[in-house]
This record gives C-alpha cells, sequence and structure tokens, in this order.
C-alpha cells in the first residue's frame, strides 16, 4: 500500500520531525560563543544588571534620606562615588538609575518589536491595498526627523503634567512608536523573498492556516532578524532615552535614570567642579552599549556569518 | 530616467502631506499653546491672551489651521515664529547657516577618517590596526553624543582652557578678515570633535565591510595575477568599486548638513538651527518647529532620490524603472 490515503490528513508534526537535523540555531550558538567580543559584552552586561537590580540591597545608604549638611562631597572611602545636592549616595542613584534606564531600553524595543513585527509581517504577507497603507505610513515616519520630534513629544508631555512615575511607560511608548518603522521594513522584505520559496508553497499544498503558515513557517525564519535588530535597538533606546531625559523632557524626578542624572552637567558649577555628577552615569550608558553592540554584532555574525558589517 | 525622477516627486507629495499631518496631530495633543506659556507674565490678561490668539490664529480649529498654514506653505511663507517675531523662513536662514559651517567640517573629517580607518583595517584584516579600530569604533558609536561633547568641554575648555567655553566668536570681539576665521574656528573644534567621533565608527564599519567584500572578488586575484603593484589593485581595482554603495550612504547624508544638532549645538552654544529649534520646542513655538521638520522632510525626500538616481549613474547593472 503505497498510496497515500488522501482522506487522512498527513502527520506532518511526525515526519518533520527535526530534532537530528542540524540546526541553524546551535551553529549560531557555538559561532556566538568563539566570538571574544560577545563574551565581553556579555560580562559586562551581566555586570550592569547585577549593579543596577542587586546592588542596591548592598548599599549601607537609602537613597530617600536626604541630608543636605552632607550634600556635594566629593568621593571618598565612605561614598565611593560621593553625594549630590541633596546629600544622597551617587553609587546608589547611579544603581538605582540603571534600574529605570535599563528597563525603558528593553520594554521600548518590546514596543518596537511589536509594532514593528506586526505591520512588517502583515504588509508583506498580505500584500495588497493593507501593505500600500503600512508601508506608507512607514516612509512619512522614516523621512521626520527623528529627534526633534521626539523632544517635542516630550515637551507635550511636560504639557499635559504627567505624573513623574508615568512617564516612563509613557517614553517607552513614545520611543517604540518613533523606531518601529527599520524592523518593519526588514520584516516585510524578508517574508516577501520567503513567500516565493518552495517550503512556503508546500504549506499552501498541504492547506494549513493562515496563522499556522505565518507562526510555524514563516516567524521561525525571521526570528534571527528580529533578534538582532532588537538587541541592537535596545542600545538605540537607551541612549534616546538618556538624550531625552537629559534634556530634563523624559524620565523626571524623583525617579532617576543615567540621562536625567547627566543632566547634572546643565548646571554650569556642577558641570565645571563636580565631575562625580555626571560623569558615572556617562559611562554607565556607555559601558552598556557597548556591550549590546557586541553581542548584537556577534549575533549577527553568528547567524549570517556571509554578512559582515 | 527623468520619468524616474518625475513619478519619484509625484510620489513624494503624499509623504509630505502625512508628515504635516502627523506633526499637526502632535500639536492637537498639547493641551497649551504658545500664549499659555507666556501665562506667567503678569502683565498677560485674559483679554491680552484672547487677543493673541486670535492674531496668531490659535482660537480656530485644528484642521482650519492646518489648511491656512498649508495654503500658506504654498505661497512660501512658513509662518511667524512666536520666539523670534519674524518670518519662520528668516528664522531658518539666519540660522541654518551657522549648521551648515559646523555640517561640512564634519563631513569632511569624518569621510576623511572613517576612509582612511576602514580602508587600512580592511587590508590588513585581523591585525593589531584592524583590532584597536575596530574596538575603538564600537566605543565611539556607543557614546551619546552628548556625553561625548560635556567631556570634551570640561577637558578641552575647563580644565585645559585650550579652546573657548562656547559660542561662535569670542564675545565682545569684533575680529574682521583673517582674525574672524581664526576666531570662529576654534570655537568649531570642540563641536566638530565631538560630532565627528560619534559619527566616524559606523562610517568606518561600512568602508571596511565594503573592501573585504571586494577584495574577495575574482577580479582582484586578476589583478594581483597580472603583477599590479598592491597599491594599485586597492586604490584602483578594489576601491573604486567599494565606493559604490557608499555613494548611497553620502548622499542621504546630505540632508543631516541643513539639520544642525540640537543637543551638541547647545551644549557647546553655537548658534545653530538645532539649539534654535530646541529652544523654540521649550516655549511650544510650533510654526518654527513645523517649518523646521518640514524643511528636514523636504530635504529627506530629495536626498533619497538623489541617492537612486546617483547609484543608476554610477552602477550601469542597475536600471532605474
Amino acid at each position: 500500500m503505497d498510496q497515500v490515503n488522501v482522506n487522512q490528513p498527513l502527520d506532518y508534526k511526525k515526519k518533520n520531525n527535526l530534532k537530528k537535523a542540524p540546526s541553524i540555531w546551535r551553529d549560531a550558538f557555538h559561532r556566538f560563543l568563539k566570538n571574544k567580543y560577545a563574551i565581553l559584552g556579555l560580562v559586562i552586561l551581566t555586570f550592569m544588571f547585577l549593579f543596577s537590580f542587586v546592588g542596591p540591597y548592598f548599599s549601607p545608604y537609602l537613597d530617600a534620606k536626604i541630608d543636605v549638611s552632607k550634600g556635594n562631597q566629593p568621593p571618598s572611602a565612605e561614598h565611593w562615588l560621593g553625594t549630590d545636592n541633596l546629600g544622597r549616595d551617587v553609587l546608589l542613584r547611579l544603581m538605582l538609575a540603571g534600574r529605570i534606564s535599563l528597563t525603558i531600553g528593553i520594554a521600548a524595543t518590546l514596543i518596537i518589536v511589536l509594532i514593528g513585527g506586526m505591520l512588517g509581517s502583515i504588509a508583506g504577507y498580505y500584500g495588497g491595498w493593507l501593505d500600500v497603507i503600512i508601508m506608507r505610513l512607514a516612509d512619512i515616519i522614516y523621512a521626520m526627523p527623528g529627534l526633534p520630534i521626539l523632544i517635542m513629544l516630550g515637551a507635550i508631555m511636560s504639557d499635559l503634567k504627567i505624573p513623574p512615575p508615568q512617564r516612563i511607560y509613557y517614553v517607552m511608548f513614545i520611543l517604540g512608536f518613533i523606531s518601529w518603522v527599520g524592523l518593519a521594513r526588514l520584516i516585510r522584505s524578508q517574508i516577501l523573498s520567503l513567500k516565493e520559496q518552495e517550503f512556503m508553497l508546500a504549506t499552501e499544498v498541504l492547506g494549513l492556516r493562515d496563522s499556522k503558515k505565518i507562526i510555524k513557517h514563516l516567524f521561525p525564519n525571521v526570528l534571527p532578524t528580529v533578534i538582532v535588530s532588537a538587541t541592537l535597538g535596545v542600545a538605540g533606546a537607551i541612549l534616546s532615552e538618556s538624550a531625552l531625559s537629559f534634556l530634563g523632557l523624559g524620565v523626571i524626578p524623583p525617579t532617576p535614570s543615567w540621562g536625567y542624572m547627566l543632566s547634572a552637567a546643565n548646571n554650569m558649577i556642577d558641570f565645571a567642579k563636580r565631575p562625580w555628577l555626571w560623569i558615572p552615569p556617562g559611562v554607565a550608558i556607555m559601558l552598556t552599549v557597548v556591550a549590546i553592540n557586541f553581542i548584537g554584532d556577534a549575533l549577527r555574525d553568528a547567524f549570517d556569518p556571509r554578512q559582515k558589517i | 530616467m527623468t520619468q524616474f525622477i518625475i513619478r519619484r516627486l509625484l510620489q513624494s507629495i503624499p509623504t509630505l502631506i502625512g508628515a504635516s499631518i502627523i506633526i499637526f496631530l502632535i500639536f492637537a495633543m498639547a493641551p497649551g499653546d504658545y500664549v499659555t506659556s507666556q501665562l506667567q507674565n503678569p502683565k498677560m490678561t485674559e483679554e491680552r491672551a484672547a487677543q493673541l490668539r486670535a492674531l496668531y490664529g490659535l482660537d480656530k480649529p485644528l484642521p482650519q489651521r492646518y489648511i491656512s498654514w498649508a495654503s500658506g506653505v504654498l505661497k512660501g511663507d512658513l509662518g511667524d515664529s512666536l520666539l523670534f517675531k519674524k518670518p519662520v523662513i528668516q528664522v531658518i536662514n539666519d540660522f541654518i547657516w551657522n549648521s551648515f559651517i559646523l555640517g561640512v567640517a564634519i563631513m569632511f573629517f569624518e569621510w576623511l577618517i572613517a576612509s582612511i580607518v576602514g580602508i587600512y583595517s580592511a587590508v590588513r584584516q585581523y591585525s593589531v590596526f584592524d583590532t584597536i579600530a575596530t574596538l575603538l569604533v564600537f566605543i565611539l558609536y556607543s557614546l551619546p553624543s552628548f556625553f561625548l561633547g560635556l567631556v570634551m568641554l570640561k577637558v578641552f575648555a575647563v580644565d585645559l582652557k585650550w579652546f573657548p567655553l562656547g559660542g561662535m566668536i569670542t564675545t565682545g570681539s569684533n575680529y574682521t578678515g583673517w582674525a574672524h576665521i581664526v576666531d570662529v574656528a576654534k570655537h568649531m573644534v570642540l563641536p566638530v570633535a565631538t560630532l565627528t567621533l560619534i559619527s566616524v565608527g559606523g562610517l568606518s564599519r561600512y568602508f571596511r565591510a565594503n573592501m573585504l567584500e571586494v577584495i574577495k572578488q575574482d577580479y582582484i586575484r586578476t589583478a594581483r595575477a597580472k603583477g599590479l603593484k598592491e597599491r594599485t589593485v586597492i586604490f584602483k581595482h578594489a576601491l573604486r568599486n567599494a565606493l559604490l554603495p557608499l555613494i548611497t550612504l553620502f548622499t542621504l547624508e546630505l540632508p543631516s548638513l541643513f539639520a544642525g544638532a540640537m543637543i551638541t549645538e547647545r551644549i557647546f552654544n553655537w548658534p545653530g538651527i538645532g539649539k534654535v529649534v530646541l529652544e523654540g520646542i521649550y516655549i511650544r513655538d510650533y510654526p518654527l518647529f513645523l517649518g523646521y521638520t518640514m524643511l528636514i522632510t523636504v530635504l529627506t525626500i530629495l536626498a533619497n532620490i538623489l541617492a537612486d538616481v546617483l547609484y543608476g549613474v554610477a552602477d550601469p547593472r542597475v536600471r532605474l524603472k
């Protein structure tokens, strides 16, 4: 009985069991681990996370405790990075600010991936008028200068008198809404070329549902692109947030972020005489972003060794 | 070709309209306007505020404001800046050239350094030079521009006092001729160095990647096999082809010559368009912001079209349709 019973659904799950197939993921993982910059990046990034999220528990100081008489002290044995104008320990504030900056960076990127991924795949997969509308919108946003729009939106947040704790969420969404275009275009073009390949024709022949085709067959092929671009996106989001907060239009006190701490440099005396207030957050941003860029770059090489930029 | 350009220009009209509508919608979200931002002024009565709103047309509903603004733009009138009490076009013209000077200097050094570093890194791949350059490149493009600017200002202006603290000319001076040029040049060093360092990293990576790509090609092996000098192989055969994709990059960078750098200009107190627009944002000077964003949007779209055209000219394998 060689003939396939047409009435019986094909058990493609069993046949396509990829357990033993040499997976692109394992290959990529091995290439990733061989990259010394990637390892360096992972080490720095892990340190920054521990520093921000676990570090404060080891600090003998309380951020809420204000003691102006101990204000503006230079670095010493007690206060490794000195104190700010309200007598708060700068090292502790740096850790707490790291929580905000890292969270915003990651959350904004998740929003970018969500919007960019969804719009990109809809445009690429369905085409037609949906594609036209989405790509037109992408063209418009791409042509507009990002930073001025970002700053304007930050200023409007202040006009709307959004309370400081909630501003963090608004900053995430603003960053997300401004930066989804690149990813959407990338995913759209990938899906357009994937759609033409034979395995997609096979899914058509098998009569799979659209949702299954997209989630099980298209998505895993686009995933490497998404991972690389999301990783580098976190770096971009952290930089944008820091610029916005530096101008006083992003995260505002009492919540600190690295960018906001840097805005101490706007005060001429703090800038010239008290570098311990604004150099550490700058170095923290730099280290984090370098680490993320190392990892993102290594991931790109790992997934696609031909493409080396 | 002509057909291609005309079609692209026509296609860009809806993009421009869309961009202006989005910016208008952003303003619609804000509860206040320029007049509200002036209400702290004790001389400002309700009556006067209403008068001012009528004068600036702020009392009208948004769609009507949009249409009156858009018809003004078509006649070449971008409205009046509320910050400067002058036509927006005049304000832009007053400040954009200061940004342009910075932009040209930055672009010159950026491309000069990036090409040297990128080509040398590619020719000597994995050498000590390449390793150090790669590391530096990563660090440079991971720096927030304003942080690098602040560090430069602190080290070279505050501590070492080699360069002035900011501005474009020494206050109170009235140098003319050569002395004026030297004075401006001294003020330019730090902002130009900051922005060049920030942007040089990414570009040198492109140079390196493109060169590596080309060097692997068969015709380079042929050139070497012919017994050509290595210098000829690199500069005449490899570089020319590696430069092709960079034409696009160069063209797309052209709008940034006029855009100014908001935060860096502010840090160095450089009287450019970026700093002025940033100040405008703080007082909700929307005609200025709108005029500026639209100008940059137009330049970006034009640069995109130009990039496609130039690429088609430079690479005959590409056909414009």
